[in-house]
């Protein structure tokens, strides 16, 4: 999941840092990801593991870092198999990266 | 003593926000709809739509509202949707920041009122700045010496 979680970051997130020199652990707003561009990662992570991020986890620190992303994509992902939405397991192909200006 | 609005009195909060027209024109292609209702209210989508091909730079200005309100508010980690924070328009043409739900509590527990905002968007980049009156809690020192009486120290 974290190179899943890593190439949507890599196409959507804008980062100013290759995001594989980054740790899990690595603060994604610092290696230059900002709240416009995390708006692009929420929707790319979405339509990846079919989930939906609720406002209660729209906040800064979900989106810090590659493993407080995985935490809760796991989670979301965990509640959506119980209800029954989650068609696979398998993610979707991440949308075409937005090519830099 | 002669600063009667600080610490008691209301301080002012700004906040400032710069975004790239082409980011928002990006993100409305790759991901639509999906994208504009998660940001920008139904009224906002619906004024901006109904500017036909300027929007996204009315977007933009948009989205550096609410990045400017939410400077202001000290949002920090707080959980909120971008649409908590909405830009109105007034009858005079001028804009303004309604907030909704989250923001609310956010703006409440920071002791944040009156919020301003003046927004902007040329060539390739909108803009916004949002100032706010931060009412801070008076301290326990304060409201002592609020109730005692004059001339009573050191008695």
């Amino acid at each position: 999941m974290n190179d899943a979680i890593r190439t949507i970051l890599k196409d959507h997130a804008r980062l100013s840092r290759d995001v594989a020199l980054l740790s899990d652990d690595s603060d994604l707003y610092e290696a230059g990801m900002t709240s416009l561009s995390s708006v692009n990662v929420i929707l790319a992570l979405e339509g990846r593991f079919h989930i939906e991020f609720p406002n209660r986890l729209l906040s800064r620190g979900v989106f810090e870092s590659v493993a407080s992303i995985r935490s809760a994509v796991e989670e979301l992902s965990r509640i959506a198999q119980e209800q029954g939405k989650a068609p696979s397991s398998k993610p979707r192909p991440s949308r075409p990266a937005t090519p830099t200006h | 003593m002669t600063s009667p609005r600080f610490p008691d009195g209301p301080i002012l909060e700004v906040g400032i926000d710069l975004i790239r027209i082409a980011d928002v024109e990006d993100a409305i292609r790759d991901f639509g709809d999906s994208y504009l209702e998660r940001v920008f209210t139904d009224a906002e989508r619906a004024y901006c739509a109904g500017l036909g091909g300027q929007s996204s730079g009315h977007f933009a200005a948009r989205f550096a509202a609410k990045e400017a309100t939410a400077k202001v508010l000290r949002v920090g980690d707080q959980a909120m949707s971008w649409r908590c924070i909405e830009v109105v328009r007034r009858p005079d043409g001028s804009c303004a920041i309604v907030l909704h739900g989250a923001a609310v509590a956010i703006a409440q527990q920071n002791g944040i009122r009156n919020l301003s905002l003046s927004l902007s968007h040329d060539g390739d980049y909108a803009t916004a700045v949002v100032v706010g009156d931060r009412h801070r809690p008076r301290t326990l020192v304060t409201r002592f010496r609020r109730k005692a009486p004059a001339g009573s120290y050191g008695k």
